[in-house]
């Protein structure tokens, strides 16, 4: 039987949302990234709990904390984007307010993104 | 009938049962919040950000911050985000381990979603018991 569909579209498996699994793979490994990186966050909040604002300061600017941290952010709020994403189609069902609240949580999520990694940057430069 | 009848059509078609009419078994209390702490783990991420912008500011930068979470109600937004993160981590583990075929008999998951409420609640209840009983500060 002949096919309507492309042979290149055939070939991707993408199916009619045009994302296939996606969606559901950039969540899972997001998850897992943020095992190390949640129990490492952690680590850091318990050690610097009740100490100074210097021993924070020194603690970032260390390269391999600044890289760390900037993953946890980046990671973070990648996994989280993805997950406003689910609820966001889930509960609203009008086209307006959809498109809108994604939008904005997208806009809102790289706006806090960029200001975290200036910010891990700017302590590391200091 | 120039009026569309469509608004009282809608209203008296019988709808099957749907969530109102369920007793909540525990899996789906640990379902609904692993989506509610989600959303708040995103708020947590905003706070987390105006601490790093706060440190990279210096001194008054940290005071500020400081001004607002050392207050009762930053306090319980620190817990919350703390419980939030303890037990999205556990319960995001359950999913992992669902996606590998792990826990689905309805014993299990029962059993796993009462461990894992009751162990995020441990969980961040000890990490602030560390902080209140001097265990915490040892990266100075």
């Amino acid at each position: 039987m002949k096919s309507a569909q492309t042979p290149l579209h055939k070939v991707e498996g993408m199916g009619s949302s045009h994302s296939g699994t996606g969606h559901f793979w950039h969540e899972r490994v997001t998850s897992v990234a943020l095992i190390p990186l949640s129990l490492w966050f952690l680590y850091v909040m318990l050690g610097l709990a009740g100490t100074s604002e210097v021993t924070a300061l020194q603690f970032l600017a260390h390269p391999w904390n600044a890289l760390l941290m900037g993953a946890f952010m980046s990671f973070s709020l990648y996994h989280a984007y993805l997950g406003l994403q689910v609820v966001i189609d889930d509960y609203i069902h009008t086209a307006g307010t959809k498109i809108f609240l994604l939008l904005f949580s997208l806009l809102s999520i790289i706006a806090v993104g960029v200001v975290s990694l200036f910010a891990i940057v700017r302590i590391a430069a200091l | 009938m120039a009026d569309t009848p469509q608004k009282p059509v809608a209203a008296s078609r019988p709808l099957s049962p749907h969530l109102t009419i369920y007793r909540w078994p525990v899996t789906m209390a640990t379902s609904i919040t692993h989506r509610v702490t989600g959303v708040g783990l995103t708020f947590g991420a905003i706070v987390l950000a105006w601490w790093l912008v706060c440190i990279s500011t210096g001194p008054d930068g940290w005071q500020t911050f400081h001004a607002v979470s050392d207050t009762p109600i930053g306090l319980l937004i620190l817990f919350g985000l703390t419980w939030s993160l303890v037990y999205h981590f556990l319960n995001g583990i359950r999913h992992l381990a669902w996606d590998l075929g792990y826990g689905f008999p309805k014993q299990v998951a029962e059993r796993n979603s009462v461990i894992i409420l009751a162990l995020s609640v441990v969980g961040a209840l000890a990490i602030f018991a560390l902080v209140w009983t001097g265990h915490g500060g040892y990266l100075q």
